[in-house]
């Protein structure tokens, strides 16, 4: 057990640690979770979610989600609201794999009718989707195209034919941040993301086939609002990756920036190196901000254009027009991003810059900017489980202002992935997994092994703790038949 | 090994202690450190290209990241695994070069036994230092 003597319980799933527990905190941190949850969070967290407490504008509390473990200057899981007048902007409270996020596909087919091909499907989105390291995309680009890409992300897309109007809509953001100038990226960053579009990547990046059982449905009336009940077992499509090298070498550079300018030029002392951070208004912060919007926007384009492969691939192998198949947009949600958001303090609207890393925005009903369909039901929010064992779909509550609308984002690592590759062997779980019904394409059977159900933790725990806390309400359950991993 | 891989600071990550009598072989020995990671069986990575670079910086610290960067982007921007052939590392005004021979090829899915892409070297627990018998480095790799 990990859990400091200092922190409280304040309620049945939110824990507190007072600010009285660092030199430096400006506010308090609390996590969310069931008591099992917090007895086996690892010591990062309390260490690193602390830390993020003392950054300078942090406004109310320094959050964790309940599938939070060991991140690099924030904990995976974490939120940070700032004042954007006074605080700063970090790249570490964001990730390297800016916008790495989720989206979830309908189909109107049954598990029944999809699993004679299920081999074929699989072998053909591995085929046809590049997995792995140092993978190359499909769409080919020129550098000044690129950047027309990370300037308008879906609407890219859209244009180029890879992607409908619905699509966007159904798409955090429509699939754009405004305000993404490419001037601020570097020459590198371009470089090593422009061949990139339309690829997975690696490590618990994938792509999913999985099935909603009418068992695993929790709340009716939203599943139905969210398109799950069209056929018993629908199959629907979930998919998780990020802005690739692009975003990584963006993060990499200002994080350089920012040790640079953090101390000799702004006098901000921080406690942990991975917090490097600027004041959101500096030239710095506001350069970094340009540069994150760009590659949030590379990677809503990444993920739409790898949802136009996987409706040419269902297409081919079920010989039916992706409308015919009913292969629809449920949503597009990020996991790692900063944005201005309004948030309600004494009844009246002000503005925060909001950080979440390893953590889901989860709009309640009449959330800003929700899609007309989704006003009542609150933002759908994709949590993805391990390969496993299962993923969720939730849905944003009122309930969950205090941590700015925001949730968990998926099971959480309760093991390293050097232990993981110890303890499994890839090749084995493969064959394993197929026996239980799932079937699984991969590069890289030491990164599947490091993938392995064991090395997460529970996720019904993590969502029922969510929902407990009042942040994202249970909507369905849903359970893999195949994947393809990078 | 001169490098270890720990599974005690980082869960998602991927963590390695590395030590090395002299800072050159410690940079070589990061880098097969940090290449491993994507490429289980190194010693099919063949020598067929070669690659000069030249990185400056204020101290051998951040000279590391940089060059573990360096790596890492040309595995993306080019497709390249590269290994170190041979590093030098020199006090220049204010600051250290590195001049460093990388060798290596292009990926081969076939022949290359793939692991798992490394995005970044982060700032987590990070530490270059020079302990008694050489030198000693603290990494975390973002994968």
């Amino acid at each position: 057990m990990n859990v400091p003597a200092a922190l409280k319980r304040i309620s049945d799933t939110i824990w507190e640690l007072p600010v009285s527990y660092k030199t430096g905190m400006l506010v308090p941190a609390r996590i969310v979770a069931s008591e099992k949850l917090i007895n086996e969070m690892d010591a990062g967290v309390f260490e690193q979610v602390s830390n993020v407490a003392t950054l300078p504008g942090i406004q109310r509390y320094a959050f964790c989600m309940p599938d939070g473990h060991w991140g690099y200057g924030f904990p995976i899981g974490g939120v940070a609201a700032m004042d954007p007048g006074s605080g700063v902007i970090s790249p570490g409270g964001i990730g390297f794999d800016i916008n790495c996020g989720m989206r979830l596909v309908l189909t109107t087919l049954s598990a029944e009718e999809v699993k004679p091909k299920l081999h074929q499907l699989v072998d053909r989105l591995f085929a046809r989707i590049p997995t792995g390291v140092g993978c190359q995309g499909f769409v080919k680009l020129k550098h000044d195209d690129f950047r027309t890409v990370v300037q308008q992300g879906s609407r890219w897309c859209l244009k180029n034919g890879f992607a409908t109007r619905h699509d966007l809509e159904m798409t955090e953001e429509g699939g754009c941040f405004a305000g993404a100038d490419p001037s601020h990226v570097s020459e590198r960053a371009i470089e090593r993301g422009y061949n990139q579009l339309g690829t997975l990547g690696s490590g618990n990046h994938y792509c999913e086939i999985q099935v909603v059982r009418p068992e695993n449905i929790m709340d009716r009336e939203l599943a139905d609002a969210f398109g799950l009940t069209a056929v018993p077992n629908q199959v629907v499509i979930m998919f998780h990756c990020g802005s690739r090298g692009f975003g990584h070498q963006v993060a990499t550079d200002y994080l350089k920036l920012f040790l640079s300018v953090m101390e000799r030029k702004y006098g901000i002392k921080i406690v942990d190196r991975e917090l490097a951070c600027a004041p959101f208004h500096s030239p710095e912060g506001q350069a970094y901000f340009s540069a994150m919007k760009c590659a949030v926007n590379m990677a809503f384009a990444n993920r739409q254009v790898i949802l136009h492969r996987i409706r040419e691939v269902f297409s081919d192998v079920f010989h039916a027009s992706p409308d015919e198949l009913g292969l629809r947009m449920v949503y597009d949600v990020a996991h790692n991003t900063a944005k201005l958001e309004r948030h309600a303090v004494h009844g009246t609207k002000k503005e925060f810059l909001v950080h979440r890393k390893g953590s889901t925005r989860a709009w309640p009903p009449e959330g800003e900017g929700l899609p007309e369909c989704y006003e009542k039901t609150g933002q759908p929010v994709i949590i993805g489980g391990s390969m496993e064992t299962g993923s969720y779909l939730l849905a944003g509550m009122s309930s969950g202002a205090d941590a700015f609308f925001t949730t968990a984002h998926g099971s959480g690592r309760t093991m390293s992935r050097h232990e993981a590759k110890k303890s499994f062997r890839g090749d084995k779980l493969q064959r394993d997994m197929e026996q239980r019904g799932i079937y699984v394409r991969t590069d890289s059977f030491g990164g599947l092994a490091e993938e392995a159900g064991p090395a997460y933790k529970n996720i019904d725990e993590v969502v029922a703790a969510t929902e407990l806390a009042g942040l994202s309400k249970r909507v369905a359950r849903l359970v893999p038949i195949g994947n393809i991993k990078g | 090994m001169p490098f270890e891989y720990r599974g005690d600071i980082a869960h998602a990550d991927v963590a390695f202690d590395a030590w090395a009598p002299t800072l050159e072989e410690l940079f070589c020995d990061a880098a097969r450190a940090t290449m491993q990671v994507m490429v289980e069986n190194l010693s099919e990575v063949r020598p067929a290209q070669t690659l000069e670079v030249k990185l400056e910086e204020e101290n051998e610290e951040m000279l590391l990241f940089d060059f573990l960067n360096e790596l890492i982007f040309y595995k993306d921007a080019r497709r390249l695994l590269l290994l170190p052939a041979e590093v030098n590392v020199t006090p220049s005004d204010g600051g250290f070069v590195l001049r460093a021979r990388l060798s290596g090829e292009e990926i081969d899915v076939v022949r290359h036994q793939m692991n798992t892409d490394v995005k970044a070297v982060t700032m987590l627990r990070y530490k270059l230092e020079q302990v008694a018998d050489g030198w000693r480095a603290t990494v975390v790799l973002d994968v």
